[in-house]
């Protein structure tokens, strides 16, 4: 079967490509800007068609904890939010990494904190990379910056997920969940008819009963779980680290972003290149696991980088322990909803590196 | 005529001493030990085991299943 | 095995009337002497024995003293975040709708932190058995006040007595999910008699027919002791059970389903 091409939402794309990439089951709670999720799957209905389910839940709580059930079950299971949503859901974020189920959370980004503002941003990079709940744990992080990329990514998240029985994160932001692209969908997948080995699905005779559980009192016992989860953790950084690169062979100066920042920077690197300024962009597409060894290298060929972020300055942190001094490394970025102009990125980047 | 004649079995090394079945059986055929098991706890026994009919009232009750039952006609 | 027996010539597989269900697994329970939990346990492995359903059956287990189920009955487990068991199984069945799904929850878990997740499941009447057990105190953590905590008890969060002014009422969570369209069938019941036994597990095994019909939610509350949270011995406390707690819960069903 060939792709199909369609006019879509980044929103839209995610639903439409659940969909496809054969999943079971969505668990959702309307929140702006990412109900459109739950919508389109409604009106779809897929029970219909591939059997899979779709039910809007109580409560973001509630969501995530169906998640956690129907992963335990094997399941190929998602849902969505967006920021003070997953700040809600972080307790079966925690409980699905502790148990090691494998699912997929997509957290369309707005402002915050608090209730903050249903515009962009990208101010949940810390929540979403460096833990987010309790414990000692990562997600994998996709930043799609298309709405190309929301759909593919759906696929890509549930190969991910069961691959190392993990958490995948969508880390979109309100601008991508909102713009409207062409998109090329893949063919309909079936869903699968088989479960993991691990997965409680009523014992049969053959072998003992399966439990899906995040607790042990035993500390020796939860200390070697948690090295196990650390050895799983390095063998993602080692084999998933994903990126793009943009002109970056000859740049002097280099613009780290992600998601939306990355499609702006783009723009600013053609703006910076018109005026004489050799400029590249370096976009991680994993979040976790974070190109800190591609940054590194790069920061040896560069005499500065700007970290481009709508947000106060997160994945900064990052890009300054991947260059580990050897450069001078900056954040710009605007808050509370509002998308960086290409101009306001080539202006921040000559104040910052070019004055006098 | 027939008697309903019983028998109990209790697993000691599981028994918590309770004492719901001895309140629970029927004919006082259980009573507590004098020492305790290896759990600590003062285990259940059939201290008068001609009373005992097999009703498993004991078994039923037993928060940890530790007495097997047998009844008989004779 | 260590063990003590009646009249040997008795002793005969011919004779066998009672025995440990082969569902509950060797562990050796961590509940207090004479906990309820035991029971109710030991009655729904014997159910799901019975009716031939381990290989069909996924548990939800809560937070509380009965998160270790899984260690217990041998079935497949799920071990459920604090209170939201009912999610958690609601997504297991809609994905698995031919599996016999509970959950089994006590007072803390089921009736304060899953309070939404109760009300709901059973307002969807999602196809799956609670089993709600209701000693009226949280157990596991060292005897805090529970929902269910009647007034004037005291626990270690009220130890002058729960005042229903400033702590407000012992909540009657069963009566109020028997309101719901989508509860089918809600009792409340106990374990510690033989009598009480037998009824509840008639009423697990009822649940589990309506769950083969597609009927709707399930809900048996099991109202139970805590002899060490109550600090009584386990015979006292069933006495002290039958005399307070049946007077706030009355043992009975709620709703029954009209055929």
């Amino acid at each position: 079967m060939e792709k199909e091409l369609r006019l879509m939402k980044g929103n839209e794309a995610i639903a439409e490509a659940a969909i496809r990439a054969g999943a079971d089951g969505y668990f959702g709670y309307p929140i702006t800007p990412q109900s459109e999720i739950l919508e389109y799957l409604m009106e779809a209905n897929p029970m219909n068609t591939t059997g899979m389910v779709v039910l809007q839940a109580e409560s973001e709580l509630a969501a995530i904890n169906m998640v956690y059930g129907g992963a335990a079950c094997g399941k190929r299971v998602m849902t969505s939010s967006s920021s003070p949503g997953i700040s809600l859901k972080q307790e079966g974020i925690t409980y699905i990494a502790g148990a090691e189920l494998p699912c997929l959370i997509v957290n369309v980004v707005r402002g915050g904190p608090g209730l903050g503002t249903i515009q962009p941003a990208q101010s949940d990079y810390f929540q979403a990379v460096k833990g987010g709940g309790h414990g000692d744990y990562h997600l994998i992080v996709l930043a799609p910056a298309s709405v190309q990329e929301m759909a593919d990514f759906v696929d890509l998240s549930f190969e991910l997920a069961f691959k190392y029985r993990n958490p995948v994160m969508i880390l979109s932001d309100g601008a991508i969940g909102q713009m409207m692209e062409k998109v090329w969908l893949s063919p309909q997948k079936e869903r699968s008819k088989v479960a993991p080995d691990w997965a409680t699905t009523g014992k049969p005779t053959t072998r003992k009963h399966n439990i899906i559980t995040s607790l042990e009192l035993d500390p020796n016992v939860q200390e070697a779980f948690n090295e196990k989860l650390v050895r799983k953790y390095n063998k993602i950084r080692e084999e998933e680290v994903r990126f793009e690169e943009f002109q970056c062979e000859d740049a002097e100066y280099l613009l780290v972003a992600y998601g939306t920042s990355a499609r702006v920077c783009q723009k600013s690197v053609q703006l910076a290149r018109q005026q004489g300024i050799k400029v590249g962009l370096l976009r991680p597409i994993t979040l976790f696991p974070f190109p800190y060894k591609k940054i590194g290298a790069l920061a040896g060929r560069v005499k500065g980088m700007l970290s481009v972020e709508m947000s106060a300055g997160q994945m900064v942190e990052d890009v300054l322990l991947s260059v580990n001094g050897k450069v001078p490394v900056f954040h710009f970025g605007r808050m509370g909803g509002i998308v960086t102009t290409p101009e306001e990125v080539v202006e921040n980047l000559k104040s910052k590196f070019l004055k006098g | 005529m027939a008697k309903i004649k019983g028998s109990i079995v209790i697993n000691i090394d599981r028994c918590k001493g309770c004492e719901v079945c001895m309140v629970t059986c029927p004919t006082g055929t259980i009573a507590m030990a004098k020492e305790v098991n290896k759990q600590g706890y003062y285990y259940a026994f059939p201290a008068h085991p001609d009373l005992c009919i097999g009703c498993a009232s004991c078994a039923i009750v037993c928060p940890d299943g530790v007495i097997t039952v047998y009844k008989t006609k004779i | 095995m260590a063990e003590v027996t009646g009249i040997k010539e008795y002793i005969k597989p011919e004779n066998l009337v009672y025995t440990r269900t082969k569902l509950m697994t060797e562990n050796v329970l961590h509940y207090c002497p004479g906990c309820g939990h035991s029971t109710a346990h030991r009655i729904l492995a014997e159910v799901i024995d019975e009716e031939g359903l381990q290989s069909e059956t996924i548990g939800v287990c809560p937070v509380g003293c009965s998160v270790f189920l899984y260690n217990y009955i041998d079935v497949d487990v799920q071990e459920a975040a604090h209170g939201r068991a009912p999610a958690v199984a609601t997504a297991v069945k809609r994905l698995m709708p031919d599996k016999f799904v509970f959950t089994y929850q006590g007072d803390g878990d089921l009736a304060a932190i899953g309070t939404a997740e109760t009300i709901h499941s059973c307002n969807r009447g999602e196809n799956i058995l609670i089993i709600f057990i209701n000693n009226g105190i949280y157990g596991m953590t060292g005897g805090q006040m529970a929902p269910t905590t009647l007034e004037g008890m005291k626990t270690a969060t009220c130890p002058y007595g729960r005042d229903v002014k400033l702590m407000g009422y012992p909540l009657k969570i069963t009566e109020i999910v028997a309101t719901l369209p989508g509860t089918y069938y809600v009792t409340r019941q106990s374990v510690h008699t033989p009598a009480n036994v037998r009824k509840t597990k008639k009423a697990i095994k009822k649940a589990v027919q309506y769950q083969k019909l597609n009927k709707g939610t399930c809900f048996i509350e099991i109202v139970s002791n805590c002899p060490s949270g109550w600090k009584m011995t386990p015979v006292q406390a069933n006495k002290w059970m039958e005399e307070n707690m049946f007077a706030k819960y009355p043992l009975g069903d709620i709703k029954t389903p009209v055929e």
